[in-house]
């Protein structure tokens, strides 16, 4: 029972499912949640899962490969490179002084200088899954600190494959009998029998394709696969791009979230990067809290048991030491004392890639198996710890230094922000984009014609493709910052629909929406929407004002008769919306007004003299001074 | 000399006195008779096209009745619009210097209304001083107004009298055949023996 796919399922989605909640209601974010269930579900407590968690583990990395790839996908190249300094700066002098200054208190503490040396720069790492995830959750990701976190990290991620080609070479000759020597992480790797120059050229072509496919090969497929309409379609050729770039940079010896992260980078100015932000962010908050859960099944609290005061001084050491050095790079890069505090805790820790290093030092005789496996417990403490720590900077730190900068701040750099989101980009609302276009509103558009997006992004818009009524790509098109929701899809239905979920999840847009005729304005209106454009109202008027002028009416006088029409049209629809449930009373009522509007029109044409609202018919000031005037 | 009449006239169909006064002007060689309400009733004044209709003038007349002592909506629109700075006025507006403007208008009063001792207390020279103040920081020459007075109660062929008066003078201007320093000495044009 145990061991079958179901049970294992049930006790991880049951953990999750109870834990993040309680978590969340807490305030301890959902990282701390999940690490939680995973220490309740794991051996020490209840046993629900035992050894497995290691291989749970494994397979949930690839969570981070995903948040990653999305990662990309919020970044602009453009961004990337005006990031360039940050991440070779202060991520090389973090990588540096901390594997630095963690080797000699190895050295001080009697361990060879290699193992120190391997010890410290495999500790230099920070886990981008726990740290960015609660930034994320935070929502602190776009402030100064978040952005130098994300820089860091992504420099430990290129860091890694150094580390992975130094490793081999600190082996110490004591080791050799204690440890298997094959069968390492990454020797599944097709290129490591190759020269070295030739390894690197692989790397490089193998990172120029992954460039040149995203740009010109993966969105001509995405929009012939969006042309089918299935949308598990689209969703299972998101998850194989990332599958498959992973495979791909496994086989080559990158990493495969560095792979990704370019994956995402390169497919960010594309019109399905909403579409595949939806996509693959479930899969990935899934894997995430599967990893967390894995983290903290595997904690060995057989090893802190056994010696505590050990094992927890050597987590405060380890702790202190990394966030000391984050916070003096974070002073020298000026950050404020806010953002330095958020960055140094965020980084604080050990990370996910320490479970493989330590293994592969392990497998290449660097260091023993009581040393890795008091490293393994402390480096998972410490990752456990991290919210911890975060959620304390946040609640007691930083209202202390009350020097919180606004974190809306650099936002416009990461995501869509516009103040108008424009949904259905067909005849009417190319329209309307272009007028706000040409008053400097850039609105983000979202359309579900894949041949439509194209062909308007060759124009240069910014069209997106996907359904507007789903709340997660509302979401990622930027309806939390938008204001305006202008909906102007051809399909009534799907406005309705629209209407429902912005009504529901995004309540503060405003919505302008477009409608057909009178009966499906009637259901718009009466969802409390008041901004209605029915689509051939205009029009036709004008058309109809054009053809009365051929006939020699007056231009000025039916010009203002459109505007009477349509002003006491648009009342009468209103007025009928709310008779909507009464069939009879809706069909006199609208007959009733039909007819008064054709009798208030003809009065203001023909009927000289009469009834006459205009200042400028003198007809009945020529009754009353005509004579006046003769008799002057 | 070429005239350019601006005609404006927001409720044309209804005003017998001008539907007649206008009649056959487009047809004059040598005038341009521009129908402000007609060409331009979303008030969308294409200024550009405009000042090259004045540049192509030397006669400007704006031709409208006389609502509440001004003229209709249109005439103050197209005069904000089209008069730029530094186009028809400033130090480096010269487009319309030496050229002449004056007023044809239809009053509903009578001319004795329009006087010290009338209801309407000012003559309608008084009235349209905006009008010829504007003229003259234009550079331009403003001549007197032509007033057709009293069309409450007018008769058909006081129109056609009217009118024929019209017409004689725009044959003048067009021919050269007015002393325009004599002309602009006159209190209203009306008075000005042809």
């Amino acid at each position: 029972m145990q061991d079958s796919f179901f049970f294992q399922a049930f006790v991880y989605l049951a953990a999750a499912v109870i834990s993040v909640p309680i978590a969340k209601r807490l305030g301890l974010g959902s990282v701390l949640g999940y690490l939680l269930a995973g220490i309740i579900i794991g051996p020490f407590i209840l046993g629900l899962i035992g050894q497995e968690g290691q291989d749970v583990m494994h397979f949930a990395e690839f969570g981070v490969v995903m948040m990653l790839f999305l990662i990309g996908l919020e970044l602009q190249p453009s961004l990337l490179w005006k990031l360039r300094g940050p991440i070779l700066g202060m991520g090389g002098v973090q990588v540096g002084m901390t594997a630095v200054t963690l080797m000699i208190i190895g050295i001080f503490t009697g361990l060879a200088w290699q193992t120190a040396l391997a010890i410290g720069l495999t500790l230099a790492l920070s886990s981008t899954a726990i740290a960015l995830q609660t930034l994320n959750e935070k929502g602190l990701m776009k402030t100064g600190g978040g952005q130098s976190s994300f820089s860091v990290l992504l420099f430990q991620d290129i860091a890694v494959i150094p580390i992975l080609a130094i490793l081999p070479v600190l082996a110490i000759d004591d080791f050799a009998s204690m440890a298997a020597p094959s069968d390492v992480h990454h020797s599944s790797s097709i290129v490591s029998g190759l020269p070295i120059w030739l390894q690197t050229t692989v790397v490089l072509a193998v990172v120029a394709g992954i460039i040149l496919a995203g740009k010109y090969i993966m969105t001509p497929c995405f929009r012939w696969i969006a042309k089918t309409r299935l949308r598990e379609i689209f969703t299972a050729a998101a998850l194989l791009l990332v599958v498959g770039t992973t495979l791909l940079m496994t086989q080559v010896g990158l990493s495969p979230a560095l792979g990704t992260f370019l994956a995402g980078v390169v497919l960010a100015g594309s019109e399905y990067r909403h579409e595949l932000e939806t996509d693959v962010e479930p899969f990935k908050g899934l894997l995430l809290g599967l990893f967390f859960i894995a983290v903290g099944a595997s904690i060995d609290f057989n090893i802190i048991v056994d010696s505590p005061v050990l094992i927890f001084s050597l987590v405060l050491v380890l702790m202190l030491v990394k966030f000391l050095v984050l916070f003096i790079i974070g002073k020298f890069f000026k950050l404020g004392l806010d953002n330095n505090l958020l960055f140094a805790f965020a980084l604080a820790q050990g990370g996910e890639f320490a479970f493989v290093l330590f293994s592969f030092a392990l497998q290449s005789n660097v260091i023993d198996t009581n040393i890795a496996n008091t490293l393994i417990a402390i480096v998972a403490l410490s990752m456990a710890l991290t919210p911890l720590f975060m959620l304390v900077n946040e609640k007691l730190l930083q209202p202390r230094f009350g020097l919180r900068e606004e974190s809306e701040r650099e936002s416009d750099d990461m995501d869509e922000k516009n103040k108008i989101i424009i949904a259905g980009f067909g005849r009417m609302g190319v329209i309307t984009g272009r007028f706000l276009q040409a008053h400097g509103e850039q609105a983000t558009y979202l359309d579900t014609n894949p041949d439509n997006v194209d062909l308007l992004r060759k124009m240069g818009l910014k069209v997106f493709y996907g359904d507007s009524s789903r709340r997660d790509l509302l979401q990622a098109a930027g309806a939390e910052e938008a204001k305006i929701i202008i909906i102007a899809v051809d399909d009534p239905e799907k406005t309705l629909e629209i209407i429902d979920t912005v009504q529901k999840h995004f309540p503060h847009l405003k919505i302008f929406a477009r409608t057909k005729g009178w009966n499906d304005s009637y259901e718009v209106l009466e969802k409390g929407v008041d901004n209605i454009y029915r689509e051939t109202l205009d029009t036709s008027l004008r058309l109809a004002a054009d053809a009365l002028c051929s006939l020699g009416y007056r231009r000025y006088t039916t010009h203002r008769a459109i505007k009477t029409f349509r002003r006491h049209d648009e009342r009468y629809v209103r007025e009928l919306a709310k008779m909507k449930h009464d069939e009879k009373a809706l069909i006199r009522g609208a007959k009733e007004r039909i007819e008064d509007l054709e009798s208030l029109l003809s009065i203001e044409f023909e009927n000289v003299g009469k009834d006459k609202d205009l200042g400028w018919d003198s007809t009945t000031l020529r009754d009353e001074y005509g004579k006046q005037v003769r008799d002057d | 000399m070429r005239t350019l009449i601006l005609f404006a006239h927001p409720l044309l169909q209804k005003s017998h006195v001008n539907i007649h006064l206008i009649e056959g002007l487009n047809s004059i060689e040598g005038i341009t008779f521009h129908d402000l309400y007609q060409k331009y009733p979303e008030f969308d004044i294409d200024v550009k096209r405009e000042q090259q209709l004045l540049l192509e003038h030397d006669v400007i007349i704006f031709h409208h009745p006389f609502f509440w002592y001004s003229a209709p909506a249109i005439i103050k629109e197209w005069i904000d619009l089209v008069l730029e700075h530094d186009w028809a006025y400033g130090a480096k507006g010269n487009s319309l210097k030496g050229k002449y403007l004056f007023n044809f208008i239809t009053a509903g009063g009578g001319a004795k209304a329009y006087c010290s001792d009338g209801y309407n207390q000012y003559t309608v020279r008084e009235f349209l001083k905006p009008i010829e103040q504007t003229a003259c920081l234009c550079k331009m020459t403003y001549l007197p107004p032509f007033i057709v007075f009293g069309t409450h109660s007018i008769k058909e062929e006081e129109v056609r009298d009217y009118r024929e008066r019209y017409i004689k003078i725009l044959k003048l201007i067009r021919d050269d055949k007015i002393n325009f320093d004599e002309l602009a000495g006159h209190e209203i044009m009306n008075d000005v023996t042809l």
